[in-house]
């Protein structure tokens, strides 16, 4: 079978074709660089997205803390993921990619920061 | 229950100039307004003309009031504060043959006292209006008419009657009359209310208002009028304002000068039913454009950056204000159409003499206080005298309306001042009304309201209820403490 | 009056980056000049991934890329840095006066680079008929109320215009629970990154409308409902494809403008379609010493672009110091 798709690695942009066999990425073609082909495999055997968001926060200089999962996360998981963070509330100050929540939702990713706020 | 002398319904520039005049006398007198605000109806979208008395018949009511009311704009501007500003208007003709047009104008508004009129020439255009199409072959100069913020006068108007004693209620929308004795006892959407006098000026709804109380007669139509705003950058485009020969039902498409400096081209005149229906379309925008390039080639699509719609209130050709004998103590002051900014001075007076006539007592107060504690606009002052303000107050140097230069004090002030809505905020400061039309200030505005209103971002709207900016805040529903 | 060696107008990245370089270039005496209370500009907002990748080689967050270059800047003392102050005046003589809380200032700068930025189109640059409801938002509003702001400006959002800004907002609306109901395009592709249109639109099924276009904004106080049509190869609509989308809110995505007008003010020579200086080499402007960059100076389709370019003009004005007798 063949797939086609659009790489979101980088803001390139290229169209690329994957051939699947059994479930899995045999060949990619139409990427730039080897990024592309690493996408391609990701994006049909398991695809998963960086999520970024916002958390409430009490009694600091801004009232929404910029946060971030540091690694993607499963795609699957991003609207409970989102209703997750929408519940957080912080209260002490962080530095830019201090770590919130360790191993969010048993995820393997942490939940970090993306801005200093005091 | 309180007995006032005067109540008038509608606080557009027709209710607040007659509350400012009534203020001068030992009366009672309150004002009621539907809306959240004052000057959210016809009085906030118009072409902002003090008209000098060219446009309209020696003989009617309109014509009389505007030549007078002209006049009578000055003293008031002067007094308020409020930035009049005498720029005169061309009347240009593009035919030979239309001279004869011109000169029946003229002998018109010369009937009506109208001053310094004048007939120019090419070579004077040339000069003094170097942007007008080549194709205009003369036109009549009448240097009386200037130009003023109509919805800043209505808040100037408001807020000197009310240091004078009136007062003065918002989102009261009057929903029934009766007459249970020599006096009206109005029914509002924010209480009872009693009067000896009552005065409608209610401007589209004032057919509604005569109707509570059985007046039949009065039917007022909406005519749309469609007008847009040019950028800041061409302020100097014309010197003057230029109209064309007028039509039957309009004064025909203008180039508009505003005290804001923006051109503005318009308005369209539109019969339509819907009072509410303030949509513009494609059509009146190619209309507008098409006619206003004929005045001034120049002129271009791309340099519009604001539009709006008006509803001139139209009941018959003339205004009516009259006393009703059938339910003695009410004058309706209605089918205020253009030029009913220019009149209001003038229709302030001649209510005066009707209710004078009608025997209510009218002995000046002691203590009138003509004058408005003047509003600080930043952008209105030279850099140095700037600079002075700032220094005195902080705020003043805290930029929120970049666009604009409009500081945070200048916001607060206006809250003071009675500003409950973005709107409001907008008409009285210039904040969201520049190039960014509230992209960069929007945010800020609403939290400084937040602050002075003691209200919740949430709960804060554009125009009053119904008009709220937020859907949903984080705030209602994060719970977790990290 | 005070004169100082360069002036920088605009702490976004174009501005941080442009110090960072002229301080590398040796120069000594630098004003930073931001109207912001914090600096970084816009990418404050931009919480979204996809800065950095070419510049540092890494996905990062708008404010995770502007805290990078912050950092660095506050360690430097000779670069001072002068928050909500905002230049209101600017001459030939590159004589400039600012605001801000409590005073106004006049300086003259021998070096003055400007990275003021940009602003949104606006519906009205359009000319969208219909009424003015509340409910209608450029993108960048609706980004900064809900990033900064944690509010919510819309439940049943219409998008027109499918910029990144627009793209970027669809994804953060439908994250934030509100239902996007489409995004209508003019044109025949998409004016934002492909990369946008896939994880932004395509990951949450939200419908791209191309070749279509507004009719009217419906609605008394709020946003009630829109026209849209499809339009042919002159843009023009095509009779019998009228529809109506229920929303109650609409997002102007419709691309973004230099903010240019003080130096216009300075009478440095302009390209009135783009409202961008007329400039022979990057960056350069018609007055010797004054150098526009980042987004007034063209706009860019990525922060790594901005960076490097504005890293030049900091370089050319340390040279021009160099140089001045
Ligand atoms: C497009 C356009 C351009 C114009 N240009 C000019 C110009 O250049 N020069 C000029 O002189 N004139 C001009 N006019 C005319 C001028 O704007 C009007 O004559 C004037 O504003 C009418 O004021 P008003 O107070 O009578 O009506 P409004 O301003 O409408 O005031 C009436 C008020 O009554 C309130 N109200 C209604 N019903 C009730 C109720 N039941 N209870 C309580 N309150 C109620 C309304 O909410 C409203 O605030 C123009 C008009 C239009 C539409
Ligand atoms: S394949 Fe490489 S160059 Fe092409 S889009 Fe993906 S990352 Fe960019």
């Amino acid at each position: 079978m063949i797939k086609k798709l659009t790489c979101i690695a980088c803001p390139q942009g290229c169209p690329l074709i994957a051939e699947i066999g059994q479930g899995r990425v045999s060949k990619v073609s139409g990427n730039k660089c080897p990024k592309g082909e690493e996408y391609a495999k990701q994006e049909i055997e398991n695809p998963q997205r960086v999520l970024t968001s916002t958390i409430l926060t009490q009694g600091l200089a801004l009232k929404m803390a910029p946060v971030r999962t540091n690694k993607p996360i499963p795609k699957n998981k991003i609207l409970e993921a989102m209703s997750e963070i929408k519940k957080l509330r912080l209260n002490r100050p962080v530095k830019v990619d201090e770590v919130i929540i360790e191993n969010f939702m048993e995820l393997g990713v942490d939940l970090i920061t993306t801005r200093t706020v005091d | 229950m309180k007995l006032f002398d005067v109540i008038i319904i509608g606080g557009g520039v027709t209710g607040a100039a007659m509350a400012r005049e009534l203020s001068r006398y030992k009366l009672k007198i309150a004002l009621l307004e539907k809306e959240v605000e004052l000057a959210f109806g016809i009085s906030k979208s118009n072409s902002g003309i003090i008209h000098p008395g060219t446009q309209n018949p020696s003989l009617s009511l309109k014509g009389r009031l505007c030549a007078q009311g002209n006049q009578l704009m000055r003293g008031l501007a002067q007094e308020l504060g409020v930035d009049f500003k005498e720029v005169g208007e061309l009347i240009v003709i593009f035919q030979e043959e239309e001279k004869a047009r011109l000169r029946s104008i003229a002998q018109e508004a010369e009937a009506l006292g109208v001053p310094g009129l004048q007939m120019v020439d090419r070579p004077w255009l040339r000069q003094h209006e170097p942007n007008l199409s080549p194709d205009i072959v003369a036109a009549l100069y009448a240097p009386t008419a200037g130009i003023i913020s109509p919805y800043r006068l209505v808040y100037d108007l408001a807020e000197n009657a009310m240091k004078n004693g009136v007062e003065i209620y918002t989102a009261h929308k009057v929903t029934g009359i009766i007459r249970p004795a020599d006096y009206f006892e109005i029914q509002s959407t924010g209480g009872i209310f009693r009067s000896r006098y009552l005065i409608n000026a209610a401007g589209l709804w004032g057919d509604e208002i005569a109707n509570l109380v059985g007046i039949q007669d009065i039917v007022i139509k909406p005519r749309k009028g469609e007008e847009y705003l040019l950028d800041k950058k061409l302020e100097n485009l014309t010197n003057h304002l230029v109209f064309p020969l007028p039509t039957p039902t309009s004064k025909g498409i203008i180039v508009i000068k505003t005290s804001d400096g923006n051109p503005m081209i318009g308005p369209t005149a539109q019969d339509g039913e819907d009072k509410e229906d303030l949509a513009t379309t494609d059509q009146g925008l190619n209309q507008v454009l098409a006619s206003a390039q004929k005045l001034v080639p120049a002129i271009n699509r791309d340099d519009i950056i604001a539009y709006f719609a008006g509803l001139r209130a139209v009941a018959g050709d003339d205004f009516i204000i009259r006393h009703e004998n059938q339910c003695p103590g009410l004058i309706n002051v209605v089918g205020i159409q253009s030029p009913g900014l220019t009149c209001a001075p003038a229709i302030a007076l001649m209510v005066i003499e009707i209710l004078r006539q009608h025997g209510l007592s009218l002995q000046k107060k002691r203590r009138f206080y003509k004058n408005r504690k003047p509003f600080t606009h930043l952008f209105a002052l030279p850099l140095g005298k700037a600079n002075k303000v700032i220094q005195k107050n902080a705020a003043y140097g805290d930029i929120v309306c970049r666009c604009e230069m409009i500081s945070a004090q200048e916001i607060r002030e206006a809250i003071k001042r009675g500003a409950t809505t973005l709107d409001g905020i907008k008409f009285r400061t210039r904040a969201q009304a520049g190039r960014c039309h509230g992209g960069f200030c929007t945010t800020r505005i609403m939290k400084i309201m937040a602050e002075e209103l003691n209200l919740p971002c949430s709960e804060i709207t554009k125009r009053g209820p119904g008009s709220e900016i937020i859907k949903a805040s984080r705030e209602n529903e994060a719970n977790d403490i990290t | 009056m005070i004169s100082r060696d360069l002036v920088i107008v605009g702490g976004g990245p174009a501005g941080l980056a442009a110090a960072l370089a002229a301080y590398e270039n040796g120069v000594k005496d630098i004003l930073l000049l931001e109207r912001d209370q914090y600096l970084g500009g816009i990418l404050n907002q931009c919480i979204h991934p996809g800065f950095g990748l070419q510049y540092f080689k890494a996905e990062l967050t708008g404010p995770q890329y502007a805290e990078r270059f912050i950092q660095k800047i506050n360690h430097i003392k000779e670069i001072e840095v002068s928050l909500k102050s905002l230049v209101v005046h600017l001459t030939k003589e590159k004589a400039l006066t600012y605001i801000k809380p409590g005073a106004m200032q006049t300086l003259t700068a021998k070096a003055l680079i400007m990275g003021t930025g940009c602003r949104e189109r606006t519906r009205e640059m359009i000319q969208i008929p219909g009424t003015r409801p509340a409910g209608i938002f450029p993108a960048g509003l609706a980004q900064k109320l809900i990033n900064i702001e944690g509010l919510l400006p819309g439940r049943e959002v219409v998008i027109i215009g499918s910029g990144d800004i627009g793209l970027i907002m669809a994804r953060r609306f439908t994250l934030e629970g509100a239902q996007v109901k489409a995004v209508i395009e003019i044109q025949k592709e998409s004016r934002g990154l492909i990369r946008n249109v896939v994880q932004c639109l395509d990951d949450f099924n939200l419908p791209l409308y191309l070749r279509h276009k507004i009719l009217k904004i419906h609605g008394k106080d709020r946003v009630e409902k829109v026209t849209v049509a499809e339009v042919d190869d002159k843009l023009q609509e095509i009779p019998g494809t009228r529809f109506e989308l229920a929303c109650d809110t609409v997002l102007i995505s419709v691309g973004l403008i230099p903010e240019n007008e003080l130096i216009e003010m300075a009478g440095v020579a302009m390209d009135e379609k783009t409202n961008s200086p007329e400039s022979s080499e990057l960056s350069t402007t018609s007055i010797p010493g004054l150098w526009v960059c980042g987004n007034a100076y063209k706009i860019y389709d990525v922060v790594d672009g901005v960076t490097r370019d504005s890293a030049q003009a900091g370089k050319l004005a340390a040279e021009y110091l160099r140089n001045l007798p």
